[in-house]
């Protein structure tokens, strides 16, 4: 059984991974979110190479990821053809200009325009790769709950974050019994028949697992309040780890690189960095 | 006069979901230091006891109470969850839903947690008291990595770190092992000599728990109080079977020889019991020498594995395994949590995929064949019956395997009928399944499987959790099954009693291949593999040790007269 | 009695079993439509019934968190949709009321309410939510994002209308009075 939660956290000692979670995880959401917003490709090639960085620091192993990373390529590839498809004509609307390389069929050319459009897409999806998977695999599961609680979400909704991480090992673990034993009597999610079929085949399948979860709930939540779980406004964290300087130093660093991404909107005046002008 | 720590004084209750009250008017006193057992069969209301205790009614199950229960010399009704929590700590019968930390020592720690403690007093107490629970190397598993018996203890040190006075115990012994709950029911004995906690055991395997000393047990039968008295005097009383519970085996043992249990001092412990040497002499005499079984029957392998092998995570589970089931054949399967039985029987049914070996079925391979061809041969029936169940009446559940296999819709109903009647469900058919009893829900889980006609039936702990009546009513069932359509079943198990008196043959699971494969009495009478298999000596082995027969002889005759009185029964 | 502090114990808990299953289901355990990268997530029947039992607290923070997880265990949290998510769960949520299933009275008429309900609620956050926020926040070409959403209105409409129905059905039978059940010969 595979007991590391998602994917494979292992302890790593090395600089990543004595930050604290609160630190990585303010990390994850300013960076996403600000090179979610930005177009200005050359802030993005920073961060992608930063990210890339800071994946090599954090002493992952490529193949423990290889597997996500060939999706996550197929993925953006399978988008950048759907955007050309449904766009072909998108980045010489978004710039203002045309630069024709190939003058191809109907509105299907290829323009400088469009290609450094979708480039800028292909940094927007990749560089939060390595981003999150130094996340993911170098916080230990313990200290996430303690971290959001640190950010401002309530304890409640903390803990639940982590009765997650607790019980999704033992949901995968009773759903891979529930649907062998139904597949014993005959009922399987297969690839053939009709759709409605074939969700109401996996309703069938589903049914034991939920009604067994549901009564789980009514236990655990039982087990939590004999053991005095929601009695004060606050409470404390066996794994919390306290903020260090590299954890303030850390944040000082994502601070700015999210101020940098904002004054580039006011340089650019908007989103959009046009080296066409 | 002690002022008592739990007084109940004339109490009923009757749940808000309910018709009828499920506890009437109810008066004892639990003194400080005392242990105690609570003991009565599934439905008797001791568990709506222990809700009474911790709190849990009112704050999660709503009901009428009358009378008054005094925790700590104050009202219940005064008291909150959180403040009757700080005087009893609750250790409840399911350790995967009590433990809700992401690792042992967060676990330990989570009450403190909630009171906001300072985080070096979280990891002081939680060392402290992973000390003194003997599980310090496991501070930081996970749960999926830990046994039953440590998560129990997890959940003992969670309990105990609040320093209460009072420790409750729900079932204790329900998902462990006989090892790991011989070794649970020392460490609540020795946690008890050690502090001044009172105890308070709510069980039904009561030998299991005697197996260390209580001062008192507390007999509940449909909701009323009907003996709460010393061990001794209740065991005396013979009261135990009229309740639907177990007797010890030493006891009824004692019983079949002829020996008034009233005139015999010490029955409270099959170590010190008073053997007279008249008693030991009528003992004796009852011992009949055990003639070697002759094998009449022709044996035919239904099943065979050859040379299984599987490995997982890089660690070898099955090593080239070897195991003949005949047809007709009661076998018992038994090995430490984790041994691999789990793993054997989902290769058998095809859940799982052996790394090399061969399985033949009836002279066919079916290596190649599918979970659904192997289902048509061979049953499997999980534990846990909710975990099976995905249709809303009886029929429509027994119904499902046949509906999914495209069988002919009267010949459907004919056979689910068949079946029906067979399980002595037929009168049901027609319920949902929620309205039904655990018992109840566990025989349509096996009604569904059985429909298919397989030849074999695999049962996974079938007798979990239950008390003895419904503990027999499952086990006649089966063996009629048994006899009736000649059906072969492995039974994985723990259960001692199941292997000694149902099965002829007992399979010891353990390095990855087969242990010991031979008549259970012959197990029994040997410590080194009953080590082994994660299970323990019976009192009747240590009866016979006592009195000087041969074990085996002893064991023998036992089950001979216990077969004896149930087919007058 | 303690004073009531924000949600209670039980939803906590609802939320934590709630979202390891949403996410289970919706990383583990796709229905291939037969269309290439297009999926039945079945996650989404689930939410239907956890939002109606326990509510827009629980219904909201389940789809979000579990969304989130599956995201982030492929790289790519993709924000907008990891909050049109909840704002999905937050509207089965809002069902707890109405259709009252805690106490079993499911009434047929409710059944076809709720499924107007979740085609209606299906649309706003599929196929303008979610594809309004590709648009405005990843810029990507209207008529790619909103195709993406006409297929995301039709697999999660159809996982709600199926599953959904068939998990609301079968939790208010359970939570139904025992009325006098004989046996019968």
């Amino acid at each position: 059984m595979n007991n590391n939660v998602l994917i494979g956290y292992k302890q790593r000692d090395n600089f990543v991974d004595h930050l604290t979670g609160t630190t990585k995880l303010i990390g994850l959401i300013a960076l996403s979110v600000i090179g979610m917003v930005s177009f200005d490709t050359r802030f993005l090639l920073v961060l992608t190479i930063g990210s890339l960085a800071l994946f090599r620091l954090s002493g992952i192993k490529f193949h423990e990821v290889s597997f996500i990373l060939s999706f996550i390529t197929a993925f953006s590839v399978l988008n950048l053809i759907a955007v050309y498809i449904f766009g072909p004509q998108y980045g010489v609307h978004l710039y203002g200009s045309e630069h024709v390389i190939w003058q191809g069929v109907g509105p299907y050319n290829l323009t400088w325009e469009q290609l450094f459009y979708e480039f800028n897409l292909f940094l927007k999806y990749i560089f939060t790769v390595p981003l999150a998977l130094v996340f993911l695999m170098t916080t230990n599961p313990s200290e996430f709950s303690s971290s959001l609680n640190r950010i401002g979400v309530s304890y409640r909704i903390s803990y639940a974050v982590s009765l997650a991480l607790r019980y999704i090992p033992d949901v995968q673990n009773d759903y891979r019994q529930i649907s062998k034993a139904q597949q014993a009597r005959g009922n399987e999610i297969s690839k053939k028949g009709k759709l409605t079929h074939r969700v109401k085949a996996a309703a069938q399948i589903l049914l034991p697992l939920i009604f067994t979860s549901l009564d789980r709930i009514e236990t655990i939540s039982q087990a939590m309040e004999l053991r005095r779980f929601g009695k004060l406004k606050k409470r404390s964290w066996y794994a919390e780890k306290p903020m260090k300087r590299s954890d303030f130093a850390a944040l000082m660093v994502i601070a700015l690189v999210v101020v940098i991404g904002i004054c580039l909107f006011k340089l650019n005046a908007g989103r959009f960095y046009d080296p066409f002008r | 006069m002690k002022k008592p720590i739990i007084s109940f004084q004339d109490v009923s209750f009757q749940y808000q979901s309910q018709s009828e009250p499920t506890l009437h008017h109810l008066s004892f006193d639990i003194y400080p230091g005392e242990k105690v057992l609570i003991a009565g069969a599934s439905g008797s209301g001791k568990t709506t006891i222990s809700r009474l205790m911790n709190g849990l009614i009112p704050s999660a199950y709503p009901g009428e109470l009358s009378g008054k229960i005094f925790i700590n010399g104050e009202s219940v009704t005064d008291q909150t969850i959180f403040d009757l929590s700080l005087r009893v700590g609750t250790v409840l019968q399911d350790p995967d839903t009590q433990f809700v930390g992401l690792t042992v020592a967060e676990d330990i720690a989570f009450a403190l947690e909630n009171d906001a403690e300072d985080q070096s007093v979280l990891k002081q107490k939680a060392k402290d008291w992973a000390k003194q629970l003997k599980i310090p190397a496991i501070l930081n598993n996970h749960p999926q990595e830990i046994s039953g018996g440590q998560k129990q203890r997890v959940s003992m040190a969670g309990v105990l770190v609040d320093e209460g006075k009072i420790l409750l115990f729900d079932e204790p012994l329900a998902s462990l092992d006989p090892i790991a709950g011989r070794e649970s029911i020392e460490l609540i004995d020795d946690m008890q000599k050690n502090g001044a906690t009172t105890t308070v055991i709510i069980e039904h395997r009561i030998e299991d728990v005697l197996y260390r000393p209580v001062d008192r047990i507390i007999l509940i039968d449909q909701g009323k109080l009907v003996a709460n008295d010393t061990p001794n005097t209740i065991l005396k009383s013979g009261i135990l079977a009229k309740l639907g519970l177990r007797e010890p085996l030493y006891l009824s043992a004692l019983k079949y020889a002829g020996i008034d249990l009233t005139q015999v001092a010490d029955v409270d412990s099959v170590g010190k019991v008073a053997l007279s040497a008249s008693t030991i002499s009528a003992l004796q005499a009852w011992v009949k020498p055990q003639q070697a079984r002759v094998q009449t029957m022709d044996v035919k392998p239904m099943l065979q594995a050859n040379n299984i092998s599987f490995s997982y995570d890089s660690k070898q589970v099955l090593n080239k395994l070897n195991l003949n089931i005949n047809a007709g054949e009661m076998v018992s399967l038994v090995g430490r949590n984790g041994v691999g039985k789990t793993t054997l029987s989902n290769i058998i049914t095809g859940f799982l995929h052996q790394s090399s070996g061969d399985l033949v079925l009836n002279g066919h391979s079916i290596n190649e064949a599918s979970i659904k061809e192997r289902a048509d041969h061979i049953g499997y029936v999980l534990q846990d019956p909710n975990m099976m169940i995905s249709k809303n009446t009886v029929s429509e559940e027994v119904a499902l395997g046949l509906t999914l296999r495209a069988v002919a819709p009267d010949e459907i109903e004919r056979r689910v009928a068949e079946t029906l009647k067979v399980c002595g469900l037929f009168e049901f058919r027609h319920w949902p399944i929620s309205a039904l009893s655990f018992g109840q829900k566990k025989r349509v889980t096996i009604a569904a499987i059985l429909v298919l006609n397989p030849e074999l039936l695999i049962l996974d702990e079938p007798t979990a959790g239950q008390d003895w009546q419904h503990y027999t009513e499952m086990m006649t069932f089966i063996r009629d099954l048994n006899r009736k359509i000649g059906i072969s079943v492995i039974f994985i198990t723990h259960d001692m009693h199941l292997m000694m008196e149902y099965t002829d043959r007992v399979v010891v699971l353990n390095n990855g291949v087969i242990a010991y494969d031979d008549q259970p009495m012959k197990l029994f009478a040997n410590l080194d593999l009953l080590k082994q298999a994660s299970l323990v000596e019976t009192s009747l082995f240590t009866l016979a040790q006592r009195i000087k027969v041969d074990p085996e002889a002893l064991i023998a005759s036992f089950i001979n007269q216990e077969k004896v009185v149930q087919t007058n029964e | 009695m303690n004073k009531k502090q924000g949600i209670s114990v039980r939803t906590v808990v609802a939320i934590g079993i709630g979202t390891a299953i949403f996410f289970v289901l919706m990383r583990y355990i796709p229905i291939p439509t037969g269309v290439p990268d297009t999926n039945v997530n079945l996650a989404y029947g689930f939410l239907a019934l956890m939002g109606a039992i326990f509510g827009p607290v629980a219904g909201g923070l389940i789809a979000f968190l579990g969304h989130m997880f599956n995201d982030l265990t492929w790289g790519e949290p993709w924000w907008t949709w990891i909050v049109a998510d909840g704002i999905y769960g937050i509207l089965f949520g809002l069902t707890k009321k109405y259709l009252n299933i805690e106490n079993g009275d499911l009434t047929a008429r409710k059944l076809v309410l709720f499924n107007v309900y979740q085609i209606v609620i299906s649309i706003l956050v599929w196929g303008i939510i979610a594809p309004t926020g590709d648009v405005l926040v990843y810029s990507e070409p209207a008529s790619k994002v909103y195709l993406q959403g006409i297929t995301s209105i039709i697999c999660n409409a159809l996982s709600v209308g199926i599953l959904g129905t068939i998990l609301l059905v079968a939790y208010a039978r359970t939570r139904s009075k025992k009325g006098s059940l004989k046996k019968e010969s």
